[in-house]
């Protein structure tokens, strides 16, 4: 039998990378069960880490280089999907901090910092009861990704830093990229930029230092209300089953582990979801082996255990 | 195959009814494969013509890094969980894992599995190879897991699932006796091949952890109670081959597992489970030819 045409480049059979550990030099590899265990404060064994973020959306897409995830949809002007997703930032979030509250939870609060300008009632509540501010690029416009230019991508980073500074008088120390989503060279810029730790890289459960120094705190996607809520299109019920036996399983695996809760205002706390978000927090931080902290608190933790 | 036919040809019309009754050792009705994919999927692969590897420009990091949750974190967790309730792995294997993580691959051999190949690398498709560049992933693949593990592979699950029109033949010239590629039937079937003795062995999409999480967007409760009732429909019928396929980055989260392992318990307390490996099914399918 004759084959066809061969249109395959011969190089696609050659691996250049094809070596013990990555093909990247960005980390190292490391299996978690074979590390020094990690003891959380008052040991307990897992660390609930609340994180909300708080997203602006432009009715005005720029789709440079992507456009994240929950933006508009429609032909401009896209009131549905605007409104919707400021509802999060004038309803929803306040409905997260009264939960926050009630369960006595601290948690970080991943940021645009146009929210620091356009809202800052918003951001002064949220610093007075006590949670961490998270640096979450500048508005839902400020995607990063391969294609942006690199002096770009570094005026973003410093420009969300400063705003968040200007507002509330600290410069934050964590970053979460939107969608995570990272170009080559985000984590030098971002060290260089002062930035303590990231959350966008979801293969572990503890933190890890790349090699530059910069910190990855892994924030499970596959966790957040998004993908099981709005991509999965499951009930808020069936989120706080998964969060309960997620918590469940970390906590019988004896050292310490991670529980990231990440949460959206405009998805989760909506009327007739925020109840099982509600009790799950109630629920959790009652755990003996439950410790409530921000993303902050659980890199301090770790970093004094290396 | 019959390259550009409507029919490929590759096996002949064999209705379910009245077939030779298949009988699994001990008597067990259901032969149950566990099948990990244990993968490496690169950060910047080169572009192929007919697929791209990620979604993103590259690095895809919620792509890359969800993958490499495997061989850092759920790898570990859900071989415990299969060793524990007495299910050994048969190993759809990415052979440049044994370059690049061998710590993964060490521990899959010293648990007893079986491994076959997955093609080198999940990122690097088999669509448009030349026939020599066929012959090379095939020897490659030999010659990594053996000199890795010692084993010579059995059976082929093609690199993201993309072939040519020869895979099939050039596999069996090899030597291989089963593929996981085909999907047209619950029990061991014969596969035509130019040369050679081919077999497929039920592998599954249906029940995949990866059909079921984003395919069919299950939770993992619903998820597992699938894996329940596909087991129970086919323990009833007898002669069948269950497998499933699983991804340690999906079913080893934490949210996962739990679930994951009361299924588990459950397949391996009914009593007519065959807890086994894809060659030894081929075997006594082979020997009750």
């Amino acid at each position: 039998m004759e084959r066809a045409a061969v249109t395959l480049d011969p190089t696609y059979l050659e691996y250049p990378k094809r070596r013990h550990g990555y093909d990247h030099d960005l980390y190292e590899w490391s299996a978690i069960h074979a590390r020094k265990p990690v003891f959380w404060r008052n040991n307990k064994s897992v660390a609930v880490w609340v994180c909300v973020s708080l997203e602006w959306f432009p009715i005005t897409p720029s789709d440079t280089p992507f456009r994240a995830p929950g933006h508009m949809q429609t032909a401009y002007p896209d009131y549905r999907h605007y409104t919707a997703r400021d509802y999060g930032n004038r309803v929803g979030v306040y409905r997260l901090l009264n939960a926050f509250a009630n369960a006595g939870v601290k948690a970080s609060f991943a940021t645009n910092s146009v929210i620091a300008e356009r809202y800052p009632t918003l951001v002064a509540d949220i610093v007075s009861a006590g949670h961490e501010i998270i640096a979450h690029s500048t508005d839902m416009n400020g995607t990063i990704a391969t294609g942006l230019p690199v002096d770009a991508e570094r005026a973003l980073i410093a420009k969300s830093l400063d705003m968040l500074e200007r507002a509330t008088g600290t410069r934050p120390t964590g970053w979460l990229s939107i969608a995570r989503s990272q170009s080559w060279v985000t984590p030098d810029l971002l060290k260089r930029a002062g930035v303590r730790y990231c959350c966008d890289w979801v293969n572990d459960e503890l933190p890890y230092r790349f090699k530059n120094g910069l910190i990855n705190l892994p924030l499970n996607h596959e966790l957040s209300d998004r993908q099981i809520i709005t991509v999965q299109q499951q009930s808020a019920d069936s989120y706080a089953q998964q969060m309960r036996d997620a918590f469940d399983w970390l906590a019988s695996e004896a050292t310490g582990r991670i529980l990231p809760l990440h949460v959206t205002p405009y998805i989760m706390a909506l009327p007739y979801r925020i109840g099982a978000l509600e009790d799950l927090l109630i629920e959790l931080a009652a755990r003996s082996q439950a410790w409530m902290a921000t993303g902050g608190e659980i890199i301090d933790t770790w970093e004094a255990q290396q | 195959m019959h390259e550009g036919a409507p029919d490929p040809g590759l096996y002949d019309f064999s209705p379910y009814r009245d077939r030779k009754r298949i009988v699994w050792p001990g008597g067990k009705s259901c032969a149950v494969w566990v099948a990990p994919n244990l993968e490496y999927y690169e950060v910047d692969p080169p572009p192929h013509p007919k697929r791209k590897a990620w979604a993103r420009p590259h690095p895809d990091v919620v792509g890359y890094s969800h993958r490499d949750h495997s061989n850092r974190v759920s790898h570990w967790r859900m071989a415990d969980v299969m060793s524990k309730h007495g299910f050994p792995g048969s190993v759809s294997l990415s052979v440049a894992l044994c370059q690049h993580h061998p710590e993964v691959v060490a521990d899959a051999k010293v648990r007893g599995w079986e491994f076959f190949s997955h093609g080198i690398y999940n990122t690097r498709y088999t669509y448009d190879m030349s026939e020599e560049q066929e012959r090379a992933i095939i020897e490659d693949s030999i010659a990594t897991v053996r000199e890795a593990t010692g084993q010579t592979i059995r059976g082929w699950l093609a690199p993201a699932l993309t072939h040519t029109a020869h895979t099939l033949d050039l596999i069996a010239e090899y030597g291989l006796e089963y593929t996981c590629d085909l999907y047209h039937d619950d029990q061991v079937q014969p596969v035509k091949t130019a040369t050679g003795k081919l077999v497929s062995i039920p592998y599954s999409l249906e029940v995949n952890d990866h059909y079921g999480f984003f395919i069919y967007n299950m939770s993992p409760r619903e998820y597992a109670e699938t894996l329940v009732r596909q087991y129970e429909r086919l323990a009833d019928e007898g002669g069948t081959v269950m497998c499933i396929p699983l991804h340690a980055y999906l079913i080893g989260q934490p949210h996962r597992i739990g679930p994951f392992e009361e299924a588990l318990r459950y397949i391996a307390a009914d009593g007519r489970a065959w807890l086994t490996k894809a060659g030894d099914i081929v075997d006594a399918w082979n020997a009750q030819q």
